[in-house]
């Protein structure tokens, strides 16, 4: 089956459907991450955006329930070269294209994806439609050119309520703005008993469950519409250690005086070599982020930069001066990509349990 | 961390002689780090015992030394040059071992020479399988339960404790030499035995399988500040089981999820890191298709085939930034030389993908066993690069040169379904087209993986492609059919015998309907940034992004894979002439399909097309790029085996025109020209059938020589002795039909030589004769020869000098020409003439300081040989005497006859140079680590006709110490005249009084065997028997009486005068 994707810049790629048979609009932004194409069209930060991967062939080892970074993703399409013919993985439980059908995602192959990503890297992130039909592309293109679809998004994929992720010893608050599962399984595996909280949890809200310490998620969107969020981590961290990733480090930043800016395409893949400019050692990320803090914006009385993307010095980790609260802009919990930067979830842990010991010993 | 300033000077070593697990890659690798070096303003001096390589180029390093790689030798450079430190991990694991041995020696302590890069303790970590189980074990990886012994009996108690298979890996050889898997007792016994023989530390890992796990590599890199990363993850087609040099590969891996990866990638970096790796290393690691499981299978702590490898698949120059993490730089300071904006420290990112094959030397060695297991028998490897594993895997199998062009084989075909499984589970080089054929046989995808266990994403890609071909089949002339048949990789060729048309139509019709190929660009980084590297492949896409250049471009045809006949001389020939090009101001474009050399790194030429050498795909390049011409003699037979087509097509072939070409190629055309310049030929006749090649013979007289027409190497060429052999030959080769006629020629007695001839069309210039020092009858690459010549007189000279001017002239050669000849009673006789670069020109070029491919490529673009300031005729003698000598890799293949003759059987060579003709030979020799002792034992079995030439050889052996032993027969005759012999017993004897030749040999009571015997077909007889056992138990063994005189001359200056008075 013909399928089509329109773009903002009145380009057109014909190519063949395969997932759910649905048009969808969204942001078109690509990954270079060779593996983990299932954890990444889970990840809500790819919220209302139109991926397309580099890596041609996708779908090889299918997909598996272990593997969902969240159960209701809001990706608006998957674009590759290739969909594997036959996957094969002793985990599999269903193909790439089975799964999109059942998640209403469509997903286009066989467009020549080096030529589109390097139309992205040229002009930045365009928007996109995933069409059956392109009678009316002008009125599409037009449409596409109007609309922000990104605009509002954490209130569409962040808890309405709260929920739990049951363990013992520390309690752990995580402010949902888009949040991975791997965020969920990091603080599992160290002990802690976690609840999740809506993006728009107030301070008091937040301090009225006694936690020992605050996650701010990741998520899509433009960091500057979380103002109230901004207002809540200004009042939070005076209280608790705070941990941002992604949007969390982005809203921490927007809370300490800093202001973050549109990337022309973003980062997206796990290849991002960042320093940590404290001991120089440079670990390999998983990112994801199309927003970035502006370094020029970053007050050094409260904040310090602690690390940076090597090749374009993107701001890629933050630290108070006076409390203790850090973010990241990439992904430590990784899922997909490496592990290099998981010890980061143990910082956090020891100033969560130093916090505990203090109190408990006053 | 800023570059070193202690130290200014390094010594590099190389990887020596190209032999089957040490190849082209480190010629590649050896390049770049000393490119890197100098890049980084360090004074560097270069050992290597091999002539036929861009690394001894003088342009490479500041202080080129052609030397064997031995201990005393190396040692004499050192004392010679005192450099500051040492690095040893880039010459393979020759150079390895060679510098651990230097180190035990204590010279490097003593002139304080500092190791760099990956210190000796981690290499012996990694190396050492006893001390890198421990390290497994305390950084809890898993590793296969191994145990490692040095005894047989004590491997088989091992076995029996953890169960057959097991695997025998020899601790300390490379490319798994002498290892195997074993089911049982008695293929232990010899397995283990033989690989305690060969290991330096008489150590064997006797390992549990692990055969059936997925094998995956990773290609890892680290600097001294613990920056490490992974360049590379590459997945075997063949699960464990299966040397990775001889498996097929694809990068980057295809049936990991996230999970499985970043396991595994953990795992990697983990071991680099414990072995605190200063440079490039590989991990290879196996994993259970059905759980998390994995097991370490090894680490090579250096460059390696598979990084050269990896390098070529990614872009990332893995040993150029070895070599500056080795001299103290860190990742992170490093720029990327692919992107020129981002730094080393990256993980590159694929969008294509690579799919590697081994090339075999079965069609060479027709009657080797060519079973595949642990012991790596490929020479080499093509890679091919596709946007899916379908057209990467039919592009790699057309880069093949062998007869396949696609996943079609006759064999194949022709198996009974039987023969097919059998086929299948016991592994062999030609699996790939069993596996088509059984998926065309209706076999269903689960079927194939119980018999192979090969993943069924793999198999699948098979399945598709027959699937393809069906479809193909049905749809005659069809351009959306043929459209979609391009984007998976099927050749206008292959499409043509499907649709039962010829080629050209097919071409035509892709033409009409615009299907052709777009080039994409290998970046690193899946064009997340801009680069500039300029290098492509082909694929069936829509965005093309290689931009013809505007200034005049000369494209280069590269040789393919390296195999038996077109070894990396070939390679060397092709970057010189791209070097000439460049000089000249064009741009030099290449085309190659073999990621182990220098000619496919992108930085050697101004653009570089990783492509199979067809005919089809040089065309689409050549109608993208319309360059001013195609320049062919440098790419051996495979590039003018193009010439013809090109031609046809409109090409310009530039230098010696296609005509010619053929004229020094047809047998008659040939004779014709020889006639008329009235030089003398041995008599040839050419026969079209069986009957008329046995009359041929018949009306020349035996001894003759037949062979088929149009081959390189000598491939099924022999020294026919009689009628009945002359049945044989024919009932072995395919038979004699009107396009493939059979040559006989008179077999003429006497010293062979050869010359490389450069011509402008009028004048000619001869940089040198080499004399073979084998006679006719040994096929000149595996001939040992010397230059300036020892045995011929001036006059000799002048009559070469003369006839090789006639030919060029007569010929119309614009460019390079190689012309053998044969000195009998006096006079040159012509042999044959080869209108293109041979395998000479590296040692020919090294030896006289003219660089020849590129004389020859200016002479191609149009400059004369005077202005060039050359003059007509032989260049000037020098006063040095070098000596080349082949190198063999039977050792690394069972059932292949190491008796020399007509065929090329050596896979490499080295030189060895001096003011003596004898010293010269020695060095030879001892390059090509045919060590003797100044005593010791020599068995001489002997073929009758050959018994009065042993006689002064065998007195010669008494004389400086040697003890002879033989059979009867021989023992006789030899104490007959006069020698002291101690006589043995034959093949199977059983004599409790004396022994017999194998316990001799299986005793290592023999320092040289010297052995004329039977080389017939028949593998039983005893003097391949005798030969095989040598060559397992690694004594020396010479075939050929005139290389026993050299050996002899070289030994004796050695010796002193034992004269009673």
């Amino acid at each position: 089956m013909k399928r089509y994707l329109i773009m903002e810049d009145g380009s057109i790629y014909e190519g063949e459907g395969f997932g759910a048979d649905v048009q969808t609009t969204g942001e078109v932004v690509f990954t270079t991450g060779m593996t983990g194409y299932q954890e990444a069209i889970t990840d809500q930060s790819y919220a209302n955006q139109i991926l397309v991967f580099t890596n041609p062939l996708i779908g090889n080892y299918g997909v598996t329930l272990d593997d969902f970074e969240s159960l209701q993703p809001q990706i608006k399409g998957v674009i590759c070269r290739q969909v594997a013919r036959i996957p094969s993985n002793w985990r599999m439980q269903d193909t790439l294209p089975g799964f999109l059908e059942k998640m209403n995602i469509p997903g286009l192959q066989g467009i020549d994806t080096r030529e589109l990503v390097r139309k992205l890297r040229h002009f930045g992130t365009l928007r996109g439609r995933i069409a059956d039909s392109i009678t009316d592309a002008d009125s599409v293109v037009k449409e596409l050119k109007r609309q922000n679809p990104t605009k509002g998004i954490i209130s569409q994929v962040s808890t309405k309520t709260l929920y739990p992720n049951p363990g013992t010893k520390r309690n752990i608050v995580v402010v949902d703005f888009g949040a991975k599962h791997s965020i969920l399984r990091e603080l599992a595996k160290r002990d802690c008993n976690t609840i999740v909280v809506p993006y728009s949890t107030t301070a008091q809200e937040i301090l009225n469950l006694h936690p020992d310490g605050v996650l701010l998620s990741n998520g899509p969107g433009n960091p500057e519409e979380m103002t109230a969020a901004a207002e809540m981590v200004a009042e939070i961290e005076k209280h608790l250690p705070v941990f941002g990733i992604c949007m969390g480090h982005q809203i921490f930043a927007l809370a300490n005086g800093a202001s973050t800016y549109k990337m022309k395409f973003g980062h997206r893949g796990f290849n991002h070599p960042v320093r940590d400019i404290a001991s120089g050692q440079i670990v390999f990320t998983s990112q994801n982020h199309g927003y970035a803090v502006d370094p020029a914006s970053v007050d050094k009385e409260k904040l310090m930069i602690t690390h940076v993307e090597i090749n374009d010095g993107t701001v890629e980790g933050l630290r108070h001066r006076q409390y203790p609260a850090f973010s990241v802009q990439f992904h430590p919990d990784a899922a997909p990509g490496p592990h290099d930067a998981d010890g980061l979830f143990d910082d956090f842990i020891s100033m969560v349990d130093q916090r505990k010991e203090a109190r408990t010993n006053a | 961390m800023p570059k070193r300033t202690d130290i200014h000077k390094i010594l590099v070593i190389g990887s020596g002689p190209i032999i089957i697990g040490q190849a082209a890659e480190f010629d590649y690798s050896g390049t770049q780090a000393c490119m890197a070096l100098r890049e980084e303003g360090y004074e560097t001096v270069l050992v290597n015992s091999n002539p036929a390589t861009i690394m001894t180029d003088t342009e490479i390093a500041d202080h080129v030394y052609i030397e064997p790689l031995t201990v005393e030798s190396v040692s004499r450079i050192i004392r010679q040059e005192y450099p500051d430190a040492i690095l040893p991990t880039l010459g393979g694991q020759i150079g390895l071992n060679l510098a651990v041995a230097l180190g035990k020696t204590g010279i490097l302590d003593e002139l304080n020479i500092q190791m760099l890069g990956t210190k000796l303790a981690s290499i012996d970590e990694a190396e050492d399988r006893e001390k890198f189980k421990e390290l497994m074990q305390r950084l809890n990886e898993p590793v296969p339960a191994s145990k490692t012994v040095a005894t047989v009996a004590e491997a088989l108690e091992f076995a029996h404790e953890i169960g057959y298979p097991v695997i025998v890996r020899p601790a300390f050889t490379m490319g798994g030499t002498g290892g195997g898997m074993c089911h049982n007792d008695d293929e232990l016994k010899a397995i283990a035995a033989n690989g305690l023989d060969l290991s330096p530390a008489t150590q064997c890992l006797i390992e549990k399988s692990i055969a059936g796990y997925k094998e995956i590599e990773f290609e890892v890199m680290r600097d001294a500040a613990d920056n490490a990363m992974v360049v590379c993850c590459m997945e075997n087609f063949d699960p464990v089981g299966i040397h990775t040099g001889d498996s097929i590969v694809f990068a980057p891996c295809q049936t990991l999820s996230d999970r499985e990866y970043q396991m595994l990638r953990d795992c990697a970096l983990k071991l680099i890191r414990a072995l605190k790796i200063e440079g490039g290393c590989n991990v290879q690691l196996a994993l259970d298709p059905n759980s998390y499981q994995y097991n370490v299978i090894e680490v090579n702590p250096r460059v390696s085939r598979s990084s050269a490898l990896a390098s070529k698949a990614t872009g990332y120059p893995i040993a150029k930034m070895a070599a500056k993490i080795a001299v103290g730089l860190t990742l992170d300071e490093i720029k990327n030389p692919v992107t020129g904006t981002t730094f080393a420290e990256f993980e590159p990112a694929l969008d294509y993908v690579v799919c590697k094959i081994p090339r075999w030397p079965f069609d060479k060695f027709t009657h080797a066993d060519r079973r595949l297991g642990s012991q790596m028998k490929a020479t080499g490897e093509v890679m091919a690069i596709g946007r899916n594993c379908e057209e990467a895997v039919q592009k790699a199998v057309r880069s093949l040169e062998i007869d396949q062009k696609d996943l079609f084989s006759k064999e194949a075909q022709s198996a009974s379904d039987t023969e097919l499984e059998d086929k299948l589970v016991h592994v062999q080089d030609d699996r790939i087209f069993y596996l088509a054929e059984a998926l065309r046989r209706g076999y269903s995808l689960e079927d194939l993986h119980e018999l192979t266990k090969i993943t069924v994403y793999f198999l699948d890609i098979l399945k598709h492609i027959v699937e393809l071909e069906d479809q193909i089949k049905a749809s005659p002339k069809d351009a959306a059919v043929l459209k979609l048949a391009k984007q998976y990789g099927f050749s206008d060729p292959t499409i043509a015998d499907l649709w039962q048309t010829d080629v050209d139509s097919v071409r035509q019709l892709r033409l009409q309907n615009g299907i052709v190929p777009v080039y994409k660009m290998v970046d690193t980084c899946a064009a997340e940034f801009e680069s500039q590297t300029p290098y492509f492949y082909s694929t069936y896409d829509h965005e093309n992004e290689s931009i013809k250049s505007t200034r005049p471009s000369v494209l280069v045809i590269g040789s393919g894979p390296i195999r038996i006949g077109q070894g990396v001389e070939f390679d060397y020939a092709t970057v010189h002439s791209v070097k000439a090009i460049q000089r000249l101001g064009y741009e030099a474009i290449v085309m190659n399909s073999n990621p182990e050399t220098v000619s496919t790194d992108f930085s050697v030429s101004d653009k570089l097309y990783f492509e199979p050498l067809t005919l089809e795909d040089v065309l689409n390049v050549i109608d993208l790029e319309q360059p001013m011409g195609v320049i062919v003699q440098f790419g051996g037979q495979t590039a003018i085996n193009l010439a013809a087509g090109l031609a046809e097509h409109g090409v310009k072939i530039l230098g010696t025109t296609v005509k010619d070409l053929d004229a020094a190629e047809d047998r008659e055309v040939f004779d014709q020209v020889i006639k008329n310049l009235q030089l003398k030929q041995p008599i040839g006749l050419t026969a079209t059938t069986g009957v008329g090649v046995l009359k041929a013979a018949k009306e020349i007289g035996y001894p003759v020589l037949v062979r088929p027409s149009y081959v390189l190497g000598g491939k099924a060429m022999e020294i026919v002795y009689n009628e009945k052999e002359l049945h044989e030959y024919l009932s072995q080769n395919a038979p004699a039909a009107e396009d493939h006629p059979i040559l006989v020629d008179a077999y003429l007695e006497g010293r062979e030589c050869e010359v490389d001839a450069i011509c402008d069309g009028k004048e000619v210039l001869l940089p040198g004769i080499m004399e073979h020092i084998e006679r006719a009858g040994v096929h000149s690459g595996d001939s040992m020869a010397v230059y300036p010549p020892q045995s011929f007189d001036d006059d000799i000279k002048q009559q070469i000098v003369a006839a090789t001017k006639k030919l060029c002239v007569a010929l119309k050669c614009v460019g390079i020409m190689n012309i053998q000849f044969i000195i009998h009673n006096h006079e040159a006789y012509v042999l044959e003439v080869n209108p293109r670069a041979s395998r000479t020109v590296p040692f020919l070029s090294k030896i006289t300081g003219i660089e020849m491919a590129q004389v020859a490529t200016r002479v191609i673009l149009g400059e004369s040989l005077a202005s060039q300031g050359y003059q007509d005729g032989l260049y000037p003698e020098s006063k040095t005497i070098h000596v080349k000598a082949p190198v063999f890799s039977f050792n690394k293949l069972d059932d292949v006859d190491s008796y020399l003759g007509p065929e090329m059987k050596s896979t490499g060579e080295v030189m060895g140079s001096d003011y003596t003709f004898e010293k010269a030979l020695y060095k030879a020799f001892e390059g090509a680590k045919m060590h003797l002792p100044d005593y010791g034992n020599v068995l001489l079995t002997i073929e009758d006709r050959d018994k009065e030439t042993i006689l002064p050889l065998a007195k010669r052996f008494a004389k400086i110490g040697y003890r002879i032993l033989a059979t009867d027969g021989t023992a006789d005759f030899l104490k007959q005249n006069g020698l002291h012999v101690t006589t043995v017993g034959k093949l199977h004897e059983e004599d409790s009084k004396r022994a017999n030749i194998l316990d001799v040999l299986k005793n290592n009571d023999v320092d040289l065997v010297i052995n004329t015997m039977e080389h017939d077909y028949e593998k039983a007889s005893d003097g391949f028997v005798i030969r095989q056992t040598a060559i397992e138990h690694n004594i020396p063994l010479l075939t050929a009486l005139d290389t026993v005189n050299a050996l002899l001359k070289a030994l004796e200056s050695r010796s002193f005068a034992t004269q009673a008075l």
